[in-house]
């Protein structure tokens, strides 16, 4: 493997001391996207022209020496970020065409560094799945396994990032849609807490649990690509003015004396044994390094699953009414007038799976309804963050599996959505609770397939998670590529 | 029949604010500009883009509250309504549902026969404005969509059942937009859609405890309408219950063309909004001290005005309401006052010339040409006696025109009054001696014709004789013989 397989930090010096050009840089990530991508279908579309572009201006800079941390790396973006000027699908028949005519900050933010954008990346529709396997644009499949999932919603910048065609990439997390793929395709990913992250000009699925981060290579990039993202935005009520602390500098701060907490929930039946056997070689590992285990309670864990199908899909079935065929995307007109006309183009534009949620939504928020599952939703939602609350006085990080498997099968569960949702079941309580979770590799399967572990943060406290993985990774030294 | 029954009506009005900027982008709201001009992201609704609360829609909402004595929320949500419309970019209108700004207040009305009579707010919530459908009409299948107007700011302010007939319900809606616009936050014109009302009418039995069945009557855009449409709507609700009937809860559209209200039934009926609490928003938060300071920036409002006016300077009450009824008049009234310690004799001027030649030159009292100082400098003129009321209507005039003020045009015209004794007793003798039949009449007992005598001396004199010394030197000259 060539360049192509560094971590960013490692490119930067490279960049920085001449001893490569962006545009050579960005040339092997256009051939290595060209040579693999027809059989892990990570990208929707490659921007080859705008990101020569941008690795020319990126080289101009890097020698006028005002390069800046992501000057002149090539990373990809999920198609759920709209970008001006570049089709933006979120994975949707019924946004096909969409050309947006502005950036989101996230993307505002990258560009001003002079990052090259590779291209856009596959997803679940919407960003509702937990395989890939919802898109308009056929399933991503796993660089570890072509026969599996790559894992979703943020299944291609799990994949892209895994199989090394981009350096970094940015997915968003409403349920663990950055950590299960991640935990999937053998990276490092992290939900930041809500608020951290701009959402202005992500498309929304969930708008009170969206939240954009980082997959990388490694934890250090995880860092740099959080750093660049991060902090309030004008734009975003909901973002949160709290200074954004400098993530890179306190990685190598050690672990001693942080208390890790293990719930005894996450803990459940069909856990795999494999992942029982990693999670456990990590606590073990963190005992090692000087960290105190603590057995904790997440009581109403069980309740998470059921909870979010609700907030999620009431949100979305109202975040997803501007798609009507009226301003912008896909229109299916066949002269039937007003009525007919939304009917067949949400009928024809929306995937099953985006469907089957935006009814469900819609039946929670209905009149006569609205207290028995939205309210209750709301209510219980209440209780797990108090559960985490609860639990960060008594430890600074909880760690977790991050899924109950590793990466499934192609079509094992897409004929079954509970199953399906089921595999969240350790990822969507951080949403719900508001606060920040990394997944980073921390083992393998016997078939060999990568297994992830999540360290859950206190909310804002991305830098503490970030440390405790950071000693991990080094300790641990299983990073490495997918056969390919 | 009409009096076995008794109506009971509640409002809901939107105004549209005069920010300048909409309520959740940096977008104008200025009105007429080519369609889809002052649009964005945000107000197109477009993928990825996100609501901000523009501060000034608080202010102004907090404004309206206090002026119509509600409590003012210290924490209010937004919410989603939701349903599909061409005009409705987001699928959604942004509004306030639970945890509106301001709720619990109340406004004083006066009755037809004199009463007064309290009307109960219910609630004042923030919202934004859907665009506009443009119909090219016959041939076209399509429509066109101008999103100039989406994320315009609104409050809709919403009145209890307190009103029993249409004469309360058009006061109570005079009295509402008379104070929008003296706050400042509406501009009050009906036509462009600023100020628009529905009205949910009901009818029972008098003295009955419970509500009768209510009609929602929408697309009600002026004041006589409110009238028509609401009586209508009782009549039809009385009789339809005198016929064996029963009212069915629905909206109803008034058609101004033929004065009737139609069911919408099918059309718009039987929406379930599934409201919920917007999650791009976050909870408007209220301070003491912010409401403290808008309170400090309150205009003084018409019911206050209206009593200053009356017991401070002395106006009929009359006058007063006629006066604070617009904010600007009563300014205009009491720049003038400040000037030439008059107010009736300027009270009067205002009311008078001053309405009359705005209303013929079309003109409003923002855009007088005549400055208030100098009506001030003419009545001053009057009230010392330098010119008639009479030759004031022709000073009034040409500072109307030329912009000069009064005593200029005064000396430059010639126009001071004659109060010398002697000159008018001469005039007074001519008129006598020329005139020998109408002064035997007047000597006979038929004082009418002392009037042709006051007329002929003032013609003689071009106006300018002091009409009080004219009548004295009359009489006696008269009396003599
Ligand atoms: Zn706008």
């Amino acid at each position: 493997m060539e360049t192509t397989g560094l971590t960013i930090h490692e490119m930067r010096d490279l960049l920085d001391t001449g001893k490569i050009s962006a545009a050579e840089l960005t040339g092997s990530f256009l051939r290595r996207i060209h040579e693999l991508d027809t059989r892990i279908n990570a990208f929707i579309r490659v921007t080859k022209e705008q990101a020569e572009e941008a690795a020319r201006r990126a080289d101009r800079r890097i020698r006028e020496g005002n390069s800046t941390l992501l000057t002149g790396i090539p990373l990809a973006l999920k198609d759920i970020f709209v970008t001006e000027g570049i089709e933006t699908t979120c994975a949707s028949n019924i946004l096909k065409g969409f050309v947006p005519p502005y950036d989101g900050t996230v993307v505002r933010r990258l560009r001003e560094q002079d990052a090259v954008f590779l291209g856009k990346l596959n997803m679940d529709e919407f960003a509702m799945g937990s395989s890939n396997e919802n898109s308009a644009f056929g399933p991503v499949r796993n660089p570890w396994d072509e026969t599996r999932v790559s894992g979703g919603s943020s299944g291609g910048s799990a994949a892209a990032v895994a199989a090394c065609m981009a350096a970094g990439s940015l997915g968003t997390d409403t349920g663990g849609s950055i950590r299960q793929p991640a935990s999937h395709c053998g990276v490092v990913g992290l939900k930041p807490t809500y608020g951290r992250v701009s959402r202005y000009g992500v498309i929304a699925y969930a708008s009170s649990l969206d939240q954009v981060g980082p997959l990388a290579r490694d934890v250090e990039d995880c860092s740099l690509l959080l750093q660049a993202v991060a902090g309030y935005d004008p734009h975003d009520s909901t973002s949160v003015s709290l200074p954004v602390p400098d993530y890179r500098g306190s990685l190598k701060n050690g672990v001693k004396g942080m208390r890790i907490g293990c719930p005894k929930e996450y803990f459940i039946d069909g856990l795999d044994a494999d992942v029982i056997a990693s999670i456990r070689t990590a606590l073990d590992r963190y005992r090692h390094l000087g960290a105190e285990i603590v057995d904790i309670t997440l009581p109403h864990t069980d309740y998470a699953v059921a909870c979010y199908y609700v907030i999620a899909t009431a949100e979305a079935s109202s975040n997803l009414a501007r798609y009507d065929g009226i301003r912008f995307g896909q229109r299916i007109d066949d002269g039937g007038g007003l009525i007919e006309m939304y009917r067949n183009t949400r009928a024809r534009g929306f995937g099953a799976e985006v469907k089957r949620r935006i009814m469900l939504g819609t039946f929670a928020l209905s009149s006569g309804y609205y207290d028995a599952y939205y309210l209750k939703a709301q209510k219980i939602r209440t209780l797990i963050r108090e559960d985490f609350a609860a639990a960060f006085d008594q430890v600074d990080a909880v760690l977790t599996p991050v899924a109950p498997t590793p990466a499934f099968l192609l079509g094992e569960k897409m004929d079954d959505p509970l199953q399906m949702y089921l595999s969240d079941i350790f990822t969507i309580p951080v949403n719900l609770a508001g606060t920040c979770a990394i997944s980073l590799p921390c083992g393998f399967s016997a078939e060999g397939l990568p297994i992830g572990m999540q360290l859950i943060g206190k909310p804002f406290a991305e830098e503490t998670i970030l440390r405790a993985a950071w000693a991990f990774e080094q300790e641990a030294g299983i990073r490495k590529g997918p056969p390919l | 029949m009409t009096s076995r029954y008794e109506a009971v009506i509640g409002l809901e009005v939107h105004t549209q604010l005069t920010t300048s900027t909409k309520i959740f982008c940096g977008c104008s709201t200025a009105f007429g500009a080519p369609p889809n001009s002052h649009t964005c992201p945000v107000c197109l609704g477009l993928p990825g883009a996100l609501p901000v609360l523009n501060r000034t829609v608080v202010e102004y909402a907090i404004r309206a509250g206090l002026a119509t004595r509600c409590t003012i929320a210290p924490r209010s949500i937004f919410a989603r309504k939701n349903y599909f419309y061409p005009d409705l970019p987001k699928g959604y209108q942004i509004s306030q549902f639970e945890l509106p700004i301001c709720t619990g207040g109340h406004m004083e009305i006066e009755t037809t026969a004199g009463g007064r009579k309290t009307i109960g707010i219910t609630r004042i919530h923030m919202e934004e404005d859907a665009g506009k459908l443009i119909h090219p009409g016959e041939g076209s299948r399509f429509s066109h969509v101008d999103l100039n107007r989406a994320g315009t700011p609104l409050l809709e302010i919403v009145s209890e059942p307190d009103m029993r007939s249409s004469d309360e319900a058009v006061a109570y809606l005079r009295k509402l937009h008379q104070t929008v616009v003296y706050l400042g936050i509406c501009d009050g014109n009906l036509e462009e859609g600023s100020f628009r009302c529905d009205a949910n009418v009901s009818v029972r039995l008098r003295g009955a405890e419970k509500l009768g069945t209510r009609a929602e009557l929408k697309n009600i855009n002026s004041f006589r309408f409110v009238k028509q449409a609401i009586e209508y709507e009782i009549e039809r609700q009385i009789d339809l219950i005198e016929s064996g009937g029963a009212v069915v809860q629905e909206t109803r559209l008034f058609d101004s063309a033929s004065g009737v209200t139609r069911s919408m039934r099918g059309k718009e009926e039987a929406h379930d909004y599934r409201y919920f609490p917007d999650p791009d928003l976050v909870p408007v938060i209220v301070s003491e001290e912010w409401i403290q300071s808008v309170r400090g920036t309150l205009p003084e409002l018409p019911d206050a005005k209206i009593e200053r006016f009356a017991s401070d300077l002395g106006l009929s009450r009359q006058d007063a309401e006629v006066l604070a009824a617009d904010r600007a008049l009563a300014d205009y009234f009491e720049a003038c006052a400040a000037a030439h310690n008059n107010p009736k004799g300027c009270a009067n001027w205002v009311m008078g010339e001053v309405i009359r030649v705005l209303n013929e030159s079309g003109q409003t009292i923002a855009s007088c040409p005549l400055p208030p100082e100098n009506l001030a400098g003419m009545v001053k003129r009057i009230d010392d006696g330098t010119i008639s009321g009479k030759i004031a209507k022709t000073v009034f005039l040409e500072m109307w025109k030329s912009g000069k003020k009064a005593d200029r045009i005064i000396e430059e015209k010639g126009l001071r009054q004659v109060t010398d004794s002697g000159a008018i007793e001469k005039v007074v003798d001519e008129i006598i001696a020329a005139n020998p039949e109408q002064a035997a009449q007047y000597r006979s007992g038929k004082e009418k014709v002392f009037g042709f005598f006051v007329g002929q001396v003032m013609k003689a004199s071009k106006g300018k004789a002091n009409p009080q010394a004219v009548n004295d030197i009359l009489k006696q000259k008269l009396a003599q013989d």
